[in-house]
């Protein structure tokens, strides 16, 4: 068997006396949507933050398997450029977190600066014009321009990032995050603010990154059109605790979950008259 | 109208001097929003550097002038970077997340080991050298005698710069390096978070300012001839004025700044008094703090909430 993309085991975070994370433990696998789902102040975006290296975890291991490479990454270990550079882990924000003074394809660009700057030796060569620096380049506009097609946004690769409407930003987000190569791509929200008829785009964006591409994605929203349509696993998190974990079509069914969204007296009720979805 | 020409030619000259220098300090406040006050200090290592290295020529026999300044500007700012690249490291990076105050007492105690360490091991006297590039180009004389020339050391300064501008220009714009260093200016940790290696970022910057800085030395100590220890304070307090009025943390605004004060400076000294063309410089820095803090091309500082 496989080790799977990513594992979280017995992680727990504590700032003080607040324990925002207690002992979760889950996995995600490559090619398939895991969805982090619960009610505000869950402890979500703090997995996250653990993930990206923000927060030192106070217990636990988070180990990442590239499966290509067959390497394993405990990434509470290491630096957190590294988390991205050699552990192929990417994010985006649940508010956007672009550079917005630079052009559009120069968002996508930086973010191939590792690929870039071994092939310029680092830029000493690529000042000079050097053959190899310029084949690189041209790779790297290539790749940002596939993202750019993929997303929408080729029109508008040369205005100033910031200059974005909200939804294009956000899927500007998603493709600068896919420009760093990553073997997991970690989503905060990335339906926040966004119409029906984006997040429904964004369905499709996110499953054609998960099938052709076959990147892990662990996704935190709370849009449930998003979650229950995309997702081929979800874990709910409530007060920092794992409470279930299944299908989409299990958690539904779940009490417990219904109970963490709706609260007790909601749910009998809800469960008695068939209603909850 | 002779006598103003030949000023301009001389101002421009120094300003390009001090444009060298101020792009350090103005390219190290963007990315971690320090003033280097130990970057002065920096570029009259790269004067002394120079020096030795031109006398080193010498000693090898090396007669030939262009090829001579070409090792010599090489050497100078690959030893002058490592200077800034270990002030960086062992002064300012074990202070980053501690409070804004901590790096800047660090610059200023960098700086003055700099002098004394210079001063100790140099000697406190001025170090004069024979001037390496005569003549120049007689450009106009007016009908009272006075002849307006360019000399061919000025042509080189301001040639040199440009030529370097232009390369730091596509450096900064075109090249990855270029890119990462735009976007740890923006945001640090969204920077680190698409793999871009902070640290050496911020290091990098500090080698480039540091070079930039001895290629100004350099110029200085073939210009007026004879350095000391303690140049680095005055020419990096205007440099640093250069920056501020430029706008700091924009490039083309410390190039423009550098120029401005190198000419104020010249008029000033042509037409009023030399003995206060230091207080003219200063008396910028002043005003332009009190009336437009953010610089000719700075953009006002917006507080994030």
């Amino acid at each position: 068997m496989t080790a799977p993309l990513l594992k979280v085991e017995h992680l727990t975070m504590r700032f003080g006396g607040l324990v925002a994370i207690n002992d979760v433990s889950f996995e995600a696998e490559a090619g398939r949507i895991t969805a982090v789902i619960g009610p505000n102040g869950a402890g979500k975006t703090t997995v996250f933050n653990c993930l990206t290296g923000f927060y030192k975890p106070t217990v636990g291991r988070l180990t990442l398997t590239d499966a290509k490479s067959g390497h394993s990454y405990l990434l509470e270990r290491l630096d957190d450029f590294r988390i991205t550079k050699s552990a192929g882990v990417a994010r985006t924000f649940q508010n956007i977190r672009l550079f917005a003074g630079m052009s559009v394809l120069e968002n996508l660009l930086v973010a191939q600066h590792n690929k870039l700057m071994l092939a310029s030796g680092y830029s000493l060569l690529g000042l000079v014009g050097w053959p190899s620096y310029r084949a690189a380049e041209r790779d790297a506009v290539e790749k940002a321009r596939f993202w750019l097609d993929r997303t929408g946004l080729l029109p508008r690769s040369d205005e100033p990032a910031g200059s974005l409407p909200y939804g294009d930003q956000r899927r500007l987000e998603i493709a600068r995050a896919m420009c760093t190569d990553p073997a997991l791509l970690c989503l905060d929200e990335p339906a926040a603010g966004l119409n029906p008829r984006e997040s429904a785009e964004l369905n499709t964006l996110l499953l054609m990154i998960r099938n052709d591409y076959g990147a892990g994605i662990l996704l935190i929203e709370h849009d449930m059109s998003v979650v229950m349509g995309i997702s081929d696993h979800i874990v709910v998190l409530d007060y920092g605790k794992k409470i279930a974990e299944g299908s989409p079509a299990e958690i539904k069914a779940n009490p417990d979950v219904i109970r963490a969204y709706l609260g007790e007296d909601d749910t009998t009720e809800a469960l008695a008259e068939g209603v909850v979805e | 109208m002779e006598y103003l020409v030949q000023q301009v030619i001389n101002g421009v000259t120094l300003g390009s001097v001090y444009a060298l220098i101020a792009i350090g300090y103005t390219m190290v406040y963007g990315i971690i929003g320090m003033i280097n006050f130990a970057h002065g200090e920096v570029y009259m290592i790269g004067a002394f550097t120079s020096l030795i290295g031109i006398i080193v020529m010498g000693l090898l026999g090396v007669t030939w002038v262009p090829l001579a300044l070409f090792m010599v500007l090489l050497a100078s700012m690959a030893i002058t970077a490592l200077y800034g690249w270990s002030v960086e490291r062992v002064a300012y990076r074990p202070l980053r997340g501690s409070f804004r105050l901590a790096p800047l007492i660090s610059a200023i105690g960098v700086s003055i080991f700099l002098q004394n360490y210079v001063q100790i091991s140099q000697g406190a006297r001025p170090k004069p050298i024979p001037p390496v590039i005569r003549g120049g180009f007689e450009l106009m004389t007016s009908s009272s005698g006075f002849t307006v020339t360019l000399s061919y050391l000025q042509l080189f300064i301001i040639v040199l710069t440009i030529v370097l501008m232009v390369g730091f220009t596509y450096l900064i714009t075109q090249t990855s390096l270029g890119r990462a260093q735009r976007a740890c200016e923006q945001d640090r940790t969204m920077a680190s978070l698409i793999g871009i290696d902070v640290d050496r970022t911020i290091s990098m910057t500090f080698v480039m300012g540091a070079a930039l800085a001895a290629v100004a030395g350099m110029m200085v100590t073939l210009y007026y001839g004879v350095i000391d220890f303690y140049i680095g304070f005055l020419a990096g307090i205007k440099a640093f004025t250069a920056a501020v009025l430029g706008g700091i943390g924009s490039l083309p605004g410390a190039v423009l700044g550098g120029l401005l004060i190198g000419l104020i400076e010249a008029l000033w000294s042509a037409y009023f008094s030399v003995e206060y063309k230091d207080v003219a410089a200063f008396t910028i820095l002043v005003l332009v703090l009190l009336f437009r803090p953010s610089g000719l091309l700075g953009r006002p500082e917006i507080e994030k909430v």
